[in-house]
């Protein structure tokens, strides 16, 4: 085993594996370090600092004028190149729509997932099997019934419209819960039943509780996904008070003021829609990994 | 938008005699074939260069971070950063002594260009997914393979490969009907273009539906795709057996 030629190859092989996963997470960072760097910079460097790494003559002008921190009559807002947006407007339209979708989304799923894992009623397994079938049906077959239904209820443009179909209508959420709830003790909840508690008191004091940390996975999923959410939105919710980010992103970009997107303004914003993903891996990181890692959620 | 009216399936006829349509499945499969097999094969190099030398929280981060942002944010990215005249990829083809690309207005590369960008946003949870296969895998399998005297290469074609069969299933059936969906990478970049060089099935349904208002046929379309959707995924399940497993 100690053989030179044999380590001397494993070594060399390690190095060989180190460089390549440092491509590759240079390949995953590096575009948004290009986008960081170009939302930091002059929007009149673009041209002669494209080639550069860093930022040029460095401001945080773009960020303030896609938030509107920067008073109108500003006159460095005459650049022809700029093109008009209420950013700060689509972030809290983000964080609305993301409380909306995801809170009663949990709340829903999980209530159904402890249905579907211990009550008894006729057709349970039956309607189970068709929530799962549910999971396999591509979300644009759903929208076209879901925008007349919205569309008929009066909901366009409304945030109760763009979230609805979230709140209720999470196989996925139900699935992964109902899994969990099914490895509950039995002990503890017939030991509660036992105390006169009924199957409400049951779900929240024992269940709940237990699962606390199946709940929070799930929860930074459905928070990540409402976040970054586009397709939906942007049928049913793209009047000027309502879009999300995503929506308001796309939007932004279609505008070419000088002929091109406002590129340094654009970026300015992608970097606002990153920063709460980035806050929450650096905060639950081993959480979120896992969550996608275990879950194969998508 | 019309009141709905019962036609007798003149929209199903319709839509067997629509050549757009059947132009864009066409799209749309060749879509899928740029962006699964690459998108797979990094993936899985990936999952195995992280279980043998970087086990880490923080490199496993870096490699997820592109599927935690945004569709919308990955293609605007990649639109600047392939922008002909002022995007970084383009200065350094340039400076490389290769012409400027227009990546997303060429006819041809458009579509593969997309298919790029997918897979800079997909390739991380690809990988994660198989390095979680990796790890269900026994040690003690590789460490008798390791006394028979296999080296690394036998080891992933004898052991690797054919233990992460389930894993493998689950990544294909759920890449390719997310693959065969795209759509917010072609709303940010191309709007279906040039010309209709990347109008894929769910492009043109949202056209039809949501821009011209023929919701029926619209429908009829979304239908179509659910039922091809449907026999991609049984075929594939068959293909590969995916209830048995090697360990048994």
């Amino acid at each position: 085993m100690g053989n030179p030629s044999s380590s001397l190859e494993i070594r060399s092989r390690r190095w060989l594996g180190y460089t390549v996963l440092v491509v590759f997470a240079l390949i995953s960072l590096g575009p948004m370090w290009i986008a960081a760097k170009t939302a930091l910079s002059d929007s009149r460097t673009l041209f002669t600092g494209a080639s550069s790494l860093l930022p040029q003559d460095p401001t945080l002008f773009n960020f303030e004028r896609v938030i509107g921190l920067v008073n109108p009559a500003d006159p460095r807002l005459q650049q022809t190149s700029f093109g008009k947006i209420d950013f700060y407007r689509a972030l809290t339209n983000s964080v609305i729509f993301t409380l909306l979708a995801v809170v009663p989304q949990i709340a829903c799923s999980a209530m159904a997932a402890y249905a579907f894992a211990r009550l008894r009623f006729p057709g349970r397994r039956l309607i189970f099997f068709l929530f799962l079938s549910a999971t396999m049906i591509p979300a644009v077959v759903l929208f076209i019934p879901n925008f007349i239904l919205i569309k008929d209820l009066g909901w366009l443009n409304t945030f109760q419209g763009m979230a609805a179909p979230y709140a209720l209508m999470t196989p996925f959420a139900v699935f992964f819960l109902r899994q969990m709830f099914l490895s509950t003790p039995r002990e503890l909840e017939e030991s509660a039943r036992i105390d006169g508690a009924n199957y409400f008191s049951i779900f929240f004091r024992v269940v709940l509780p237990i699962h606390r940390s199946a709940l929070a996975t799930l929860t930074i999923l459905s928070v990540l996904n409402a976040w970054n959410e586009f397709f939906w939105p942007f049928l049913v919710g793209r009047a000027e008070n309502v879009p999300v980010m995503a929506v308001a992103i796309n939007a932004f970009r279609s505008q070419q003021a000088g002929g091109v997107p406002d590129w340094s303004g654009l970026m300015a914003c992608t970097v606002l829609g990153i920063i709460p993903v980035a806050i929450l891996l650096v905060i639950f990181g081993r959480k979120v990994v896992e969550a996608f890692q275990y879950t194969g959620y998508r | 938008m019309r009141a709905p009216v019962l036609n007798a399936g003149a929209n199903y006829i319709k839509l067997w005699n629509d050549p757009n349509f059947w132009n864009s499945m066409k799209i749309t499969i060749l879509y899928v074939v740029y962006n699964i097999p690459i998108q797979t094969v990094i993936g899985l190099l990936l999952a195995v260069l992280l279980a043998r030398f970087g086990r880490s929280i923080v490199l496993r981060s870096i490699i997820l971070a592109p599927y935690l942002i945004a569709n919308v944010i990955a293609a605007i990215i990649w639109f600047w950063m392939l922008d002909p005249l002022l995007g970084f990829g383009n200065v350094v083809l340039h400076w490389l002594g290769f012409g400027r690309i227009a990546f997303f207005s060429d006819r041809d590369l458009a579509l593969p260009t997309i298919a790029a960008v997918n897979i800079w946003r997909h390739m991380g949870l690809v990988a994660l997914l198989f390095y979680t296969g990796i790890q269900t895998i026994p040690k003690d399998i590789y460490e008798a393979a390791r006394i028979e005297g296999a080296g690394p290469w036998k080891n992933f074609t004898n052991i690797t490969l054919p233990l992460l069969r389930p894993t493998f299933v689950f990544v294909l059936v759920t890449s390719i009907i997310g693959s065969f969906q795209v759509f917010d990478t072609i709303a940010v970049t191309t709007l279906g273009g040039p010309g209709y060089a990347t109008r894929t099935i769910v492009w043109y349904i949202y056209q039809e539906g949501f821009v011209s208002f023929r919701m029926g046929y619209a429908s009829t379309m979304s239908c179509a795709l659910f039922l091809c959707l449907a026999i991609v995924t049984v075929v594939q399940m068959r293909i590969m057996r995916s209830g048995q497993s090697e360990l048994g």
